[in-house]
């Protein structure tokens, strides 16, 4: 249904007045409620746009209009547009209706505004807190609130993280990390099995917490791009472009059509490395080291091409508010001849995995995550595409790779190998693209870019990453600094994906599931 | 499997002979003592167990890449265990993340002695860009002393493999 219809319908079907109403960019519309209506109006959109939460979070805007705001986002891809849902909190106990009993995507974001902005979710189902441990973190402290102030003691609070427990004749628990065997980042997983297969697993997160959100606040667009690459290191340039995306709309500044290729050339560029890096983990996680060091051969044969092209291997420094720096002028042979062996080097993997029989029966049928739970969880990016849910901003929500004939990946099975299967598809895809936008460039990456004016203001900024989509929510203040950046980032509801796809398999299979989504500890944690 | 064996003799050695270093990616000095006890103690060779304590994963990726057939740091006598009980070296990234500072203490004790800890990348020393935050300990030297330091946003392989060998009293160059 379209977003005018659902407005419409809204205040004629289920007789909620909103506030107010307006479009905050051409394809952001705001909609503002009283809180009584909060949850009513987030379910009507969500069964109207069919989407689930994109994004909810709180601002807190004490100072200004002595009020909180809780905003919930969703993606209608019907017209490649997002409907921001508002309601205003009073500053003194505020609460709302939770969202999660209905939409199950919606209950860590509730979480994650009770721990860091101590707003109240009534008839919540879960409570508990996200990132802040109670094994270090007092009661009572809200970093998101203005007036936030550190305590002065940390530590032993003689407070425990609750884990969900399962009992029963023969059932065992085994906790794993924080601190894993690899050189990975930390996070905590706690299995419940009973004989091989497991039945329950509760993954811990928020090891790698540092206060992101809140460090962007009082820092000037530029500084705050150059921090949003910090975010998630793997993905530092899905993270500046989100960002920026969002800046440029605040400031009403139009990225030239070949800084727009370019951006897009190099989102690609980090999707390939990542995904080569991701089959090569598949490989090592059943044992298989050849492919995986010939998957490793190209990943670094990739950085070494992005420190070419913008002189850094990670694609950092280089994206700028209103479009990127220049290519040095050699940069079309280098994409060229890079692309060729990263492509035929991955055909080669590709056929060592696929013609190994041994490889293929541990793949297969493992880590199901169903259409069902993919759907109800919010689960985005490759992972959900393996599942059959088609979404990807890129095909949704932009012009530019519509007009390069962008086809998404999408697999029905969601098993480890229709997420390999949807890597390798992306793979070829990605490689296509690039072909095609550097063809599309041709002159014009000369065109000089303009950041525009600092402005007030508030914009969703997007971009569809490897992992899937990132999204920022940024509010400038009247001093041009950053009042408010809310980040989601794919991880944050796919990782409950995982903790559904391995209950049924056992211990072993574990690795080979986990790498399968390969989701980001820094980009959840924040 | 044949498709395997000819890909391997079609490749041949792809292991980069490392030659000059170039000096922006050198590392900071480190004391003679430290070299002379490794060199002493772990005869030239040397097991680290890496620990992330919030690092934005970028520094993880550089020393994944260091192992990697290109630069091969195993070939040096350098390997990265699964343990903290086989280890030599802590090798710590990220600005310590107040939940992990218990972790990060408890993996430093549980290694034998003699041992060391090296800090990777611009956060692990001080914070860095996230010293600030309510959530990060700041100095990691509040919790284990750290005996040397990569510098970098993420330090390059090179700089990581040159450190080490280094320390190890094996310069390349």
């Amino acid at each position: 249904m379209k977003i005018e219809d659902i407005l419409k319908e809204l205040s004629t079907r289920e007789g909620i007045t909103p506030v107010s109403m307006d479009w905050n960019a051409p394809e952001e519309v705001h909609l503002e409620v009283r809180p009584e209506d909060f949850k009513k109006t987030c379910l009507f959109a969500h069964q109207k746009t069919g989407a689930p939460v994109s994004a909810l979070f709180a601002e807190d805007a004490v100072a200004a209009q002595n009020r909180f705001f809780i905003r919930c986002v969703f993606a209608s891809r019907l017209e490649s547009k997002w409907l921001i849902v508002s309601a205003g909190l009073p500053c003194d106990a505020p609460e709302f209706d939770s969202l999660a009993n209905d939409i199950f995507s919606a209950a860590l974001f509730e979480r994650e505004i009770g721990e860091m902005f101590g707003i109240k979710r009534r008839e919540a189902f879960d409570s508990r807190r996200l990132r802040l441990h109670p094994e270090v973190w007092p009661e009572g402290f809200y970093p998101l609130r203005k007036d936030f102030k550190p305590p002065e003691k940390y530590g032993d609070t003689g407070k425990n993280y609750a884990f969900r427990r399962v009992e029963g004749d023969g059932v065992f628990e085994v906790p794993v990390g924080p601190v894993h065997a690899g050189i990975i980042a930390p996070g905590h997983f706690r299995f419940s099995a009973a004989g091989e297969p497991v039945v329950n697993l509760e993954i811990q997160l928020g090891f790698t917490h540092k206060g992101v959100e809140k460090l962007f606040e009082g820092k000037t667009a530029e500084a705050a791009l150059a921090f949003s690459e910090l975010v998630d290191g793997e993905a530092a340039f899905a993270h500046s472009l989100a960002f920026a995306d969002a800046v440029e709309k605040i400031r009403g500044i139009k990225v030239p059509e070949a800084h727009q290729c370019a951006r897009a050339i190099l989102l690609e560029i980090e999707r390939l490395y990542n995904h080569a890096a991701d089959v090569g983990g598949m490989a090592t996680d059943v044992g298989f080291s050849f492919p995986a060091a010939c998957a490793s051969v190209i990943k670094e044969n990739l950085l070494a091409l992005n420190e070419k092209l913008t002189g850094s291997r990670y694609l950092k420094n280089f994206n700028r508010i209103g479009g990127v720096l220049k290519f040095p002028p050699s940069v079309w042979e280098t994409i060229d001849s890079g692309l060729e062996a990263a492509e035929k080097d991955f055909l080669a993997l590709k056929e060592m995995l696929y013609g190994s029989v041994s490889f293929m029966d541990r793949v297969e049928e493992t880590g199901i995550l169903p259409h069902k739970t993919a759907v109800e969880l919010g689960v985005s990016g490759p992972a959900a595409r393996a599942s059959g849910v088609a979404a990807d901003l890129r095909a949704d929500f932009s012009p530019l790779y519509k007009s390069a004939g962008f086809k998404p990946a999408k697999q029905e099975k969601g098993d480890v190998l229709a997420r390999l299967n949807v890597r390798v598809s992306e793979f070829k895809e990605s490689v296509r693209l690039i072909k095609k936008l550097t063809g599309m460039i041709k002159t014009g990456s000369d065109v000089k870019i303009s950041a525009g004016e600092p402005r007030s203001g508030c914009a969703l900024g997007y971009a569809e990453g490897w992992r899937g989509p990132v999204l920022y929510w940024v509010r400038i203040g009247q001093n041009a600094l950053v009042e408010r950046c809310k980040i989601t980032d794919p991880s944050f509801n796919n990782w409950e994906g995982l903790a559904q796809a391995v209950p049924g398999n056992i211990i072993p299979d574990f690795p080979l599931c986990n790498k399968s989504f390969n989701l980001s500890y820094p980009g959840n944690d924040l | 499997m044949m498709r395997i064996l000819w890909n391997s003799f079609k490749k041949g050695v792809l292991s980069r002979k490392i030659g000059k270093i170039p000096a922006s990616l050198r590392y900071e000095k480190t004391g003679e003592e430290l070299r002379s006890l490794i060199i002493k103690k772990f005869g030239r060779s040397l097991h680290i167990r890496e620990v992330d304590t919030g690092s934005c994963g970028a520094c993880e990726s550089e020393i994944i890449s260091a192992t990697n057939p290109i630069y091969d740091i195993q070939r040096f006598g350098v390997d990265f265990v699964a343990s903290p009980r086989h280890a030599d070296a802590l090798l710590v990234t990220g600005p310590v993340s107040r939940n992990m500072a218990l972790a990060l203490k408890r993996t430093y004790e549980a290694m034998p002695e003699p041992k060391f800890v090296i800090t990777c990348g611009d956060c692990a020393l001080n914070g860095g860009a996230f010293k600030d935050s309510y959530y990060s300990i700041g100095e990691i030297s509040k919790i284990v002393p750290v005996a040397a330091h990569i510098p970098g946003c993420p330090p390059h392989p090179l700089a990581i493999l040159d450190s080490l060998l280094r320390l190890m009293g094996n310069p390349v160059t």
